[in-house]
Formats: structure tokens, C-alpha cells, sequence
């Protein structure tokens, strides 16, 4: 059975519809990669799935239809979304952000020792643990947008470009934390994306987006034979 | 020197009240990014509540704690049910609806109680004691120490419980606040209850002093939205510490200034107020200033 199943899903910003019928699935401990070029319908994905817009078609998460609940519901139920563009609680220190993150648990203990963690994973902010977040460089606001994520607990993450405005360098430390969250917090994923190298870091599995509409469906070695895509996300 | 004294104390007992509706006012500007002009007269309703419970014959630390619990409701009603409307829409719009609630409470609480002032009971009992020679008065040591005693409960409230960190989370960013399962609606709803609790707090301490009538915070409305202004929107402690510096400016003015007196006082703190914003106009305290009025 598949974890997250998106059946023929649409997506509405007013009057504008940005999302025609999508559909793709998730499997129990895999990660899916969403390519498309800008405005394909990634980012509108990802918001349909959290809950943010009005959608129709089913959104399956463990075999529960969770279309029409709202963002922090949809959240409770073990879905942590980092947005584009980061997302974090600027005037918050980073202590204080990971703290937010871990909101809907009772476990203490158990969260003290997740940050730690999670400052392992990025020691960056392990010396900015008391910085406000609007402090922090881009990466380290990506790294921290993961870390709260992390600290949830979730059973999905879903990652929006974390790439996006960081020195390639920055980008690819950052997803080879996602890879070792992959393998280590037993987190599966959906992982958006124009970068399709960083993509195919984490997921064996990808979906080609094209104004709102899925324009192909593949894994890693299928997808990387072809041309289109190629060029398209890889530069050549 | 001693009456001096006796003056600033009294007018940081004022200022403690202004304070308290202004420390009302940046909880919610900092929650919904709304200036709260009705912050005032749902202060009033509250008191009214509790001036009917003890003309009632209940006590009135009873009557007080029934006035806290209806402002909160209040607030957490007024906010899901109008104010929810304008969260994140034009603010011009926004202030004009808060400025409805303002006419529309007042005018409850004439329907119920008349506009003439009645006789609220305080606290404290009349007369002063004597501190090195400075006779101080029972009520502004009371109010002082009362509203200081909230102050920092909200300051522990804020930084050290869970709900205050999610109160500020959702201040912060309520649409990433959410994506951590924060339930942003309910927050919001807490963070108005809670601001009317405190401007509650403030329309019972400043009632026997200025006699209840549905109008009778509007000239301390003036002064909190002053010291909201002057002290940075987002601001609390500079809210608080703007507040008793007008409270302080006001009472000087009118004590040692001959031409000034009882009914111009009102306007120094303006003045000062005026010329600190031409300097600074982010405020003393605050980053930057986001009123649009
Ligand atoms: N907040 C918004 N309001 C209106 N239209 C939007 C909004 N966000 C995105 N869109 C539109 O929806 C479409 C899909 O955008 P998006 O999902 O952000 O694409 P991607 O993430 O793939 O770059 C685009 O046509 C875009 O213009
Ligand atoms: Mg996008």
C-alpha cells in the first residue's frame, strides 16, 4: 500500500487553476522526486498535499482521504513540510524554531536528544543554536527549515527546492543531510526540485511536472536516459 | 523634592494603566498585525461586568476574576467571529472595523448602563503611607505593583511556557506555524482573549479613580495607542516603559507648569511624542513602525 497516493488532484490559487488532474504515489519508506521547470506546479503540489488551497480529487495518506483538512491538521497527522523559500520563525531563535517544530509531542526526553540531533546533522547551527533566524546565512536557514521538520517526527517529509538561492556547495551539503535523514529517521519523502542531480541524491523515483499536469513518470535511470530530461534539468 | 517624588509616583501609577492597554495592543499588532482601536471599550464592558456583580453584593476580587474570564471570551469571540475577516487584508479596512467595534460596545454599554458615571470600589484603601518622608498614595503603589505582577507573568507566560512559544510562532509567522501543526486559529483566539483580560485588568484599577461610564478609557486608549507608537509596535517592554514615561510627562506638566494645569496636561505627552517620532520613527524601542492611520 502506498503511503501519500495523490488520485487525478486539482488545485485552485482564486480562479487561476494551477493543478489539472495530478496523480502520483508514494510508497512505505520511498521518496519521490517532483521535477518541472518554474511555475510547472511543484510548489502547488506540495501545498494541495499540507492542506493550504482548495483542492479536489483524493489526497490518500495511509488510506485516509486528508483533502479539505487544514495545514496544522494535516501536520498533526505526521506530514512536516519544509516550504519554499524556508519558512522559518525569523524573530525565533533556533533553540526556540526546533521547539516549534517538535509543538505536537510530549515526549521531553526524547525531543532534547532529537535536537541534538539534529545539531549533529547540521553543526552549523549548533553555534547559532541561540541566533534569531532571521540571523542566519540562506543555508543555515535551509539546514534549520529541515531540522524543524525533523524535530516533528513525521512519517512524510515533503522538501521544496531546498536548493534554491544557495552556492551549489551549500546545496549539496544540505541534501546530503536529506540523504542521511533518508536512511537513518526512517523518513520517507517527496523531494521538488529543478535540480535533478540533487533530486536523484535522495529519491530513485521521479514525476515530470509541466503545467500542472504529470508530462512523464519514471525512476532514476529511465529518466536520466532520456533526452528531454536531460536538457531540461541537467544542463545538457 | 518630596512632592516631586509624590508626582512621578503617581504618574507612573497612570502610566501603568496605559501601560497595560498598550501592552494589550502590541500582543495584538504583533498577532494579527492589527491596531486594536476597540481595545478600550471592551476593557469598559468587562468593568461593567464586574461593577455589576458587586453592586450585585459579589466581592470584588470575585468580580474582578468574572471580568477577566468575560474579557477573554470576549476577546477570542471578537476576534473569530469579525475580526478573523480582516487578518491579512487591507489594514485601512481593518482599522475602520475595529473602530465599528469601538462605537458598537460602547454603545452596548450605554444601552445597559446609562452614560453617566457611577462610583466603582477599589482595591485599596484611601490615604498614603509614609516612605522616607514621601507620602504615597495606597492606590499608585497598588496599581504599580499589580500591573508590574502581570507584566511579568506574561513575561514568563511568553518565554518560558509552551503556549507562549507557540503564541509567538504564530506572531511570528502563522502560515509556517501551522505547517509545524500549531493551531493557529485557536492561538490567535487566545492571544485576543488575553489582551482583553489585560485591558480588563486595567479598566478595574483605573474605575474608582475616574468614576465607570462607557466613554471612560477613551482618553487612556489615546495614550496607550501613544505609548504603543512611541514605544515600537513590537515592543512590549517599550510599550510599558513609553507608558509610564507619558503617565510621568503628564503629571509633571500639569503639577509644575502653571499655564498648563489640569486640561492641557493631556496634550504635553503629545507634544513629546510628536517630537520623539520626528527623531526616531521607528520608536524608541522598536524596529520599525507599521501603523498606517
Ligand atoms: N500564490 C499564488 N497565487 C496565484 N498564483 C500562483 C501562486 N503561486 C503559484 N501560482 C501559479 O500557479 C502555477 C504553479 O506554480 P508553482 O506551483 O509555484 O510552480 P513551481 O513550484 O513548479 O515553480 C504558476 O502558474 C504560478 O504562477
Ligand atoms: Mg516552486
Amino acid at each position: 500500500m502506498s503511503l501519500l497516493e495523490l488520485e487525478n488532484v486539482t488545485a485552485s490559487y482564486g480562479h487561476a487553476q494551477a493543478l489539472h488532474g495530478v496523480s502520483l504515489s508514494l510508497p512505505e519508506n520511498g521518496a519521490i522526486g517532483i521535477l518541472g521547470a518554474n511555475g510547472a506546479g511543484k510548489t502547488t503540489t506540495l501545498r494541495a498535499i499540507s492542506g493550504m488551497l482548495k483542492t479536489t480529487g483524493r489526497i490518500l495518506f495511509e488510506g485516509k482521504d486528508i483533502a479539505g483538512l487544514g495545514p496544522d491538521r494535516v501536520a498533526r497527522l505526521g506530514i512536516a513540510h519544509v516550504p519554499e523559500g524556508r519558512g522559518t520563525l525569523p524573530q525565533l531563535s533556533v533553540r526556540d524554531n526546533l521547539l516549534v517544530g517538535a509543538y505536537q509531542r510530549k515526549d521531553r526526553k526524547q525531543i532534547a536528544a532529537d535536537i541534538d540531533y539534529c545539531l549533529d546533522l547540521f553543526p552549523n547551527l549548533r553555534e547559532r543554536i541561540k541566533s534569531n533566524a532571521a540571523a542566519l546565512s540562506g543555508g543555515e536557514q535551509q539546514m534549520l527549515a529541515v531540522a524543524r521538520a525533523v524535530m516533528a517526527r513525521p512519517r512524510v517529509m515533503l522538501l521544496d527546492e531546498a536548493s534554491l538561492g544557495l552556492a551549489p556547495s551549500t546545496a549539496r551539503r544540505v541534501y546530503e543531510a536529506v540523504v542521511r535523514l533518508r536512511r537513518e529517521a526512517q523518513l520517507s519523502m517527496v523531494v521538488v526540485e529543478q535540480n535533478a542531480v540533487l533530486a536523484f541524491s535522495v529519491v530513485d523515483h521521479a514525476t515530470v511536472l509541466e503545467t500542472g499536469k504529470v508530462a512523464l513518470a519514471g525512476d532514476k535511470a529511465e529518466l536520466m536516459g532520456m533526452d528531454a530530461v536531460r536538457r531540461a534539468y541537467l544542463g545538457g | 523634592m518630596q512632592y516631586f517624588i509624590q508626582v512621578v509616583v503617581d504618574g507612573v501609577a497612570t502610566g501603568a494603566i496605559y501601560g497595560a492597554l498598550a501592552l494589550a495592543i502590541v500582543l495584538v499588532n504583533r498577532a494579527t498585525g492589527l491596531i486594536n482601536f476597540a481595545q478600550g471599550a471592551m476593557a469598559v464592558m468587562a468593568t461593567f461586568v464586574a461593577f455589576a456583580l458587586t453592586r450585585a453584593g459579589v466581592p470584588l476580587i470575585a468580580a474582578a476574576l468574572a471580568a477577566f474570564a468575560f474579557a477573554f471570551v470576549l476577546g477570542a469571540l471578537l476576534e473569530r467571529v469579525v475580526v478573523r475577516r480582516f487578518e491579512g487584508g487591507d489594514p485601512d479596512i481593518a482599522v475602520v472595523a475595529t473602530i465599528g467595534l469601538l462605537v458598537l460596545l460602547t454603545g452596548i454599554s450605554a444601552a445597559f448602563f446609562g452614560y453617566e458615571p457611577h462610583p466603582f470600589p477599589s482595591f485599596f484603601p484611601l490615604g498614603t503611607v509614609n516612605l522616607f518622608g514621601v507620602f504615597l498614595s495606597f492606590r499608585s503603589l497598588g496599581t504599580i505593583v499589580i500591573l508590574v505582577v502581570a507584566m511579568v507573568a506574561l513575561q514568563v507566560l511568553f518565554r518560558s511556557t509552551k503556549l507562549g512559544l507557540a503564541m509567538r510562532a504564530v506572531a511570528d509567522n502563522p502560515r509556517s506555524s501551522a505547517l509545524s501543526g500549531l493551531p493557529v486559529s485557536r492561538l490567535l483566539m487566545i492571544g485576543w482573549g488575553l489582551a482583553a483580560g489585560l485591558g480588563a485588568l486595567a479598566g478595574i484599577l483605573v474605575a474608582p479613580q475616574l468614576f465607570i461610564s462607557p466613554g471612560m478609557l477613551d482618553f487612556a486608549l489615546v495614550y496607550a495607542l501613544a505609548a504603543a507608537i512611541l514605544g515600537g509596535l513590537d515592543s512590549p517592554v517599550g510599550a510599558v516603559v513609553a507608558a509610564a514615561f507619558i503617565g510621568v510627562v503628564e503629571n509633571l506638566a500639569g503639577a509644575y507648569i502653571d499655564v498648563i494645569g489640569d486640561d492641557l496636561k493631556i496634550a504635553v505627552p503629545f507634544a513629546v511624542m510628536i517630537v520623539i517620532l520626528i527623531v526616531r520613527p521607528q520608536g524608541l524601542f522598536g524596529r520599525k513602525v507599521v501603523v498606517r492611520v
